[in-house]
């Protein structure tokens, strides 16, 4: 079995919670392969990410230089193409950056794609067997590849428990000098933070959440009726700040808000796997939706299927009648 | 600018309720309602608006079967300048570096100087666009929703990054861009629209006419295959409610008052 790489996302000198999810990945592929942590960065916050690689990893790989201090993926591609052994075993979180990374770092490898994983079930020789997600989670697939040669795969944050850090205490290698050409054609100039809107979803307690079913923008105020009456914030889902019907800051998800609300109602959401990723603190989750499939019902504590347009207006009359 | 935009004919999720089939070799067809793939459609957009701004052609182009077709005409009915359909039966079963290697031969055979795919389509693997760059050795930003043309060099580029924030870069032409949702509102296309263009013709290309080794796409040379498909295993999952839609009502009241839901 080749080695087994991670790729460690990390913020301000803080390894993210996907880094110990990939090692269990990594475990659950061959638990005897050896784990290299690769930490890729600027700054002296870079050692402390070290040190935390350290921790779960056999060897940790440090590469920094101004190059990396914000992590362009295109810098970072032929950086690792340039470091990277034949047939490695690659691992990164399905998150934006590993989403602009890994197809073309796949290319450039000149190996197999396994892309947003949720599990790993065997390894048989070098054929693996994962399991992914289509159509928005609503059914999912098996999937087989021969990773004999090497393999990069993404890894969906979340969807591996992580393995406590159990003092692996790996040796760090600064490998910054063989970095090599990082000519490209792209070039970061600056993140522009979201906007704050006219009101925090982030700081509520109880949330009526509307998604795709609510169908129309007038049907909007079915949704703000209920929350009036409970007290309760109107946040979306995704498809409805595409349409323009609501303020980006209004969005529930991995590229909206993280919210941690007590009670979360979602109203026409299917729940896409990015939804839930911006649903933190564990919310009681009451779901309506008219497709009793809906993903949705899976994480939800309590579901009603039904349309929302005919269910939701009732439900704040007989509210607002208490 | 010359710009292609990568576009896929797949299941509306909005239309229908995705099911495996009965022997779980794929999921249930029979019935199902197709439509572009929603990330395409803004890309064609965008497309669209780059064009109407610094002049220039926009050719929509989709690997797959004679039904494909109508996906084409479709963006073509939204403005687009020409369609291509990459089909074959060896191009069948390709996985997305069959797919991508496919798009790179056609955009080999033409000058392009801006290529646009969606961010993903319906397998949600959001790799075909990233693949296509590097294969041609093109700069890629991938979850683009913004694009202002600096000059015929270079694009700024805003991507969408986690918490809402967007990350903008300086992107060399001609370079590769996946597109997100939401970077624009895609224009209406009325059934007058599509007759316009029902007679235009759209050129269809094999393996044999982009010089692909059949050996080396579709089935054949998928890396990655699929064995089955299944139902996600649903855990505990909700409770759901039952009873008349007053019992539900009254039900749903009492556990959100518990749970403190109600102010």
């Amino acid at each position: 079995m080749a080695e087994i790489f991670v790729y460690i996302p990390h913020k301000d000198g803080v390894a993210d919670d996907a880094a110990l999810e990939m090692v269990a990945a990594a475990r659950k592929i061959d638990a005897e392969a050896p784990l290299t942590a690769l930490v890729v960065g600027d700054g002296a916050d870079l050692d402390k990410v070290c040190e935390q690689a350290a921790a779960a990893c056999a060897k940790v790989w440090k590469v920094s230089g101004e190059a990396f201090a914000y992590p362009n993926a295109e810098v970072i591609r032929k950086m690792l193409v340039n470091i990277l052994p034949d047939k490695a075993v690659v691992l990164v979180a399905h998150d934006t950056f590993g989403m602009d990374l890994s197809p073309g770092l796949s290319i450039k490898l000149d190996v197999p794609f396994l892309s947003d994983v949720v599990d790993i079930e065997a390894l048989e020789g070098s054929s693996l067997k994962i399991v992914r997600q289509e159509y928005g989670g609503a059914v999912s697939t098996r999937v087989s590849c021969d990773i004999g040669d090497g393999v990069v795969i993404n890894v969906r944050p979340g969807a591996f428990k992580a393995e406590d850090a159990a003092g692996a205490a790996g040796e760090v290698v600064d490998k910054s000098a063989e970095a090599g050409d990082l000519s490209c054609g792209r070039r970061f100039l600056e993140v522009v933070e979201a906007e704050v809107g006219d009101v925090d979803i982030t700081k509520a307690d109880v949330l009526v959440s509307i998604g795709r079913g609510i169908e129309d923008e007038e049907n909007i105020e079915i949704a703000e009726e209920l929350a009036e009456a409970i007290g309760a914030v109107v946040s979306c889902s995704r498809p409805i700040v595409d349409a323009k019907w609501m303020e980006k800051s209004r969005q529930v998800g991995t590229s909206g808000q993280t919210v941690k609300p007590k009670v979360y109602m979602a109203l026409g959401i299917s729940g896409s796997f990015q939804h839930l990723g911006g649903l933190k603190g564990s919310p009681f989750i009451i779901a309506v939706n008219k497709n009793p499939k809906a993903p949705i019902f899976q994480v939800a504590d309590v579901g009603v299927v039904d349309d929302i347009l005919e269910f939701v207006p009732e439900l704040t009359e007989k509210i607002q009648e208490m | 600018m010359d710009i292609l935009v990568c576009v896929k004919r797949v299941p509306d999720t909005a239309e229908n309720e995705i099911e495996v089939n009965s022997d779980g070799t794929d999921i249930e067809r029979d019935d199902l309602v197709y439509s572009v793939n929603e990330w395409d459609n803004y890309a064609v957009e965008e497309a669209l608006q780059i064009r109407d701004k610094v002049g220039g052609s926009v050719t929509v182009i989709s690997v797959g079967d004679e039904e494909s077709e109508e996906v084409l005409r479709r963006e073509m009915a939204m403005g687009a300048d020409g369609g291509i359909l990459l089909s074959d039966d060896a191009f069948e079963g390709s996985d997305g570096r069959g797919v991508a290697a496919i798009l790179k031969a056609a955009v080999e055979k033409g000058n392009y100087d801006l290529i646009l795919t969606g961010a993903m389509a319906d397998d949600g693997a959001a790799q075909v666009g990233g693949m296509l760059a590097a294969m041609l050795d093109r700069p890629f930003a991938s979850l683009v929703n913004h694009i202002e043309v600096v000059d015929d060099k270079k694009l700024k580029v805003g991507r969408e990054i986690e918490g809402g924030n967007q990350e903008m870069n300086e992107i060399d032409l001609p370079c590769v861009l996946s597109i997100q949702t939401g970077i624009n509102e895609p224009r209406y296309v009325g059934i007058r629209g599509i007759r316009k263009v029902a007679s235009l013709e759209i050129p269809v290309q094999g393996a044999g006419d982009l010089g692909i080794d059949p050996s080396t796409v579709g089935e054949a040379g998928a890396k990655v295959r699929r064995l089955e498909y299944f139902v996600p295993d649903l855990g505990e999952g909700a409770e759901i409610l039952e009873g008349s839609t007053e019992e539900v009502i009254e039900k749903l009241i009492e556990i959100l008052k518990a749970q403190g839901g109600i102010k």
